[in-house]
């Protein structure tokens, strides 16, 4: 079990008062807080490749943190592709690594 | 869903200015106020930043932005999170502001945006646990997860410092404070010289007493070649920070994450030393590439532009009173120029006064108002724990100037 990236007992900003809450990452069951970013909560499970790039394959994560950069998009089971560090984790969300999008030059439609 | 929302008063961005500005109009007048943001809770950057201040107690933005917030709330400001705006459209009446959660006609639109990073493709910047150093601010202040265990932090500016200090804190070691290779593209900061340069402007947020000190002295007799000859190749301890003047992040390492990165020493001028080569294990890295205004509303509104690089970038032309040249467009915060959050705020009041007056209000009232808004810009502007850039004052005028001219 690797030490948690959670910091606990912050000096200044004090603790966060957060439901802890399940959800799903791959079909791997996962706990983090209600509310916070979905890259967070991966973050906090050590989770950090959230999806492939559509022509190489290697591996992308958060990079923005502020919905801008559209790195850290993941599948999220009833809406599709989001941005992992913009959408609210709820209980029971069902989430898998961001699928790649169809390539309209190459013609490539499968992920 | 799709519904049409109306309000007085369309504020975009819930950060320090927007808030500001809600809570000040909405102090002083019956007058609907909607304040919109992306992310999905109220505060902007407000919610990560803190600092130390003169007198040694911390300034936590956290508490700033829950203080805005409760005054908004009291003052019966509507403010909505999760809402990306995508539209803007000029009516005879004011705005309509075209946004995920449907369309909002407004009669004033201020765009409170802030700001966003500047990205520095470094080799291996692609790989999951590389971030901006925004980004690593949010994680560990925001929602305190660490961006992992220990990082290397490339980019040597107000904001690297700044943030890297608070990483420190929040007890995430950091492994070092390089500047960038000088090699992919020319950027400003990416040499010994150019670094000391930029952090002599750091006033009294300087992170070393010699900094403090001898930084005006530095800068007045361009001593920034000497001291950069002098830097000890293995760095400084500042703030607790290892900031390395003489060092270069030439690339990050690992499979389908961060495992390591490459640093080298540098010449005074920027270039590699060869065969300084080294390995460090670390799990995450942060870009540092300083801060420009995220005007993307403003273009899209039809706002005219000007490149201030002194103010991080382009700018919608604007005058003191923070109107474009667009009918009741406002602009507030970062949009406008790259300080910091207390600016921000004192902007955000200002661009109260002015729409209250615009509004034609009591107008004999609003005025005197007005004017001592733009005075308190001027002196938080000059009280400012950071000083973001020497010549802000002039770079400012330069854009009203530009809008007497248009107008």
């Amino acid at each position: 079990m690797r030490k948690s990236l959670r910091i606990n007992h912050h000096p200044l900003l004090g603790e966060m008062d957060k439901k802890v809450i399940s959800f799903t990452y791959n079909g791997e069951k996962l706990q983090g807080l209600e509310g916070e970013p979905i890259a967070v909560a991966l973050l906090a499970n050590h989770i950090r490749i959230l999806r492939r790039h559509e022509e190489s394959g290697s591996a992308r994560g958060l990079y923005c943190g502020i919905g801008h950069c559209m790195e850290c998009r993941v599948e999220l089971l009833g809406k599709g592709q989001v941005r992992a560090c913009l959408t609210p984790l709820k209980e029971g969300m069902e989430i898998r690594e961001g699928s790649r999008l169809p390539n309209a030059i190459t013609g490539r439609v499968d992920s | 869903m799709s519904e049409v929302q109306q309000t007085d008063l369309l504020i975009v961005g819930a950060g320090p200015a927007g808030l500001s500005a809600a809570a000040t109009i909405s102090a002083d007048r019956d007058f609907r106020v909607m304040v919109i943001d992306e992310f999905p809770e109220p505060g902007g950057r407000l919610l990560g930043q803190f600092h130390e201040e003169r007198n040694h107690s911390w300034w936590i933005g956290k508490i700033v932005a829950a203080d805005l917030i409760i005054q908004n709330t009291l003052a019966g400001v509507m403010i909505q999170c999760g809402v990306s705006v995508y539209g803007l459209e000029l009516l005879p009446d004011g705005w309509r502001v075209l946004t995920s959660k449907g369309d909002i006609r407004t009669k004033y639109l201020l765009l409170a945006t802030g700001a966003a990073e500047v990205p520095m493709p470094i080799s291996g910047w692609t790989l999951p646990g590389v971030m901006s150093i925004g980004a690593a601010q949010v994680m560990a202040n925001v929602h305190q997860v660490k961006p992992g265990e220990r990082g290397y932090i490339v980019g040597v500016n107000v904001l690297s410092l700044a943030i890297a200090k608070e990483l420190v804190v929040a007890g995430i070691e950091i492994e070092g404070i390089a500047l960038p290779p000088d090699d992919l593209f020319a950027m400003e900061e990416t040499n010994p010289v150019a670094a000391i340069e930029l952090l002599t402007r750091l006033s009294d947020a300087a992170p070393a007493p010699w900094m403090r000190w001898g930084g005006k002295l530095a800068q007045k007799m361009k001593l920034s070649r000497l001291i950069a000859s002098c830097f000890p190749k293995k760095g400084v301890k500042v703030w607790d920070l290892p900031l390395q003047l003489r060092t270069a992040l030439v690339s990050i390492q690992g499979v389908d994450q961060v495992e390591s990165v490459i640093v080298a020493d540098v010449t005074r001028s920027g270039e590699i030393i060869e065969g300084s080569q080294r390995e460090i294990e670390v799990d995450f890295v942060a870009i540092a590439g300083g801060l420009y205004p995220l005007a993307e509303l403003a273009a899209l509104a039809g706002c005219p532009f000007l490149y201030v690089s002194e103010l991080g970038g382009n700018i919608p032309v604007h005058n003191e009173r923070l109107k474009t040249t667009l009918p009741n467009l406002y602009v507030a915060g970062n949009i406008t120029g790259v300080e910091g959050a207390q600016v921000a705020m004192a902007q955000g009041r200002l661009a109260a006064h002015s729409i209250s007056y615009d509004a034609g209000w009591f107008a004999c009232e609003e005025e005197p108002k007005l004017l001592d808004a733009i005075a308190e810009v001027k002196e938080v502007r000059r009280s400012a724990m950071i000083q973001f850039h020497p010549e802000i004052d002039s770079a400012r005028k330069r854009i009203y100037e530009l809008f007497e001219h248009w107008m």
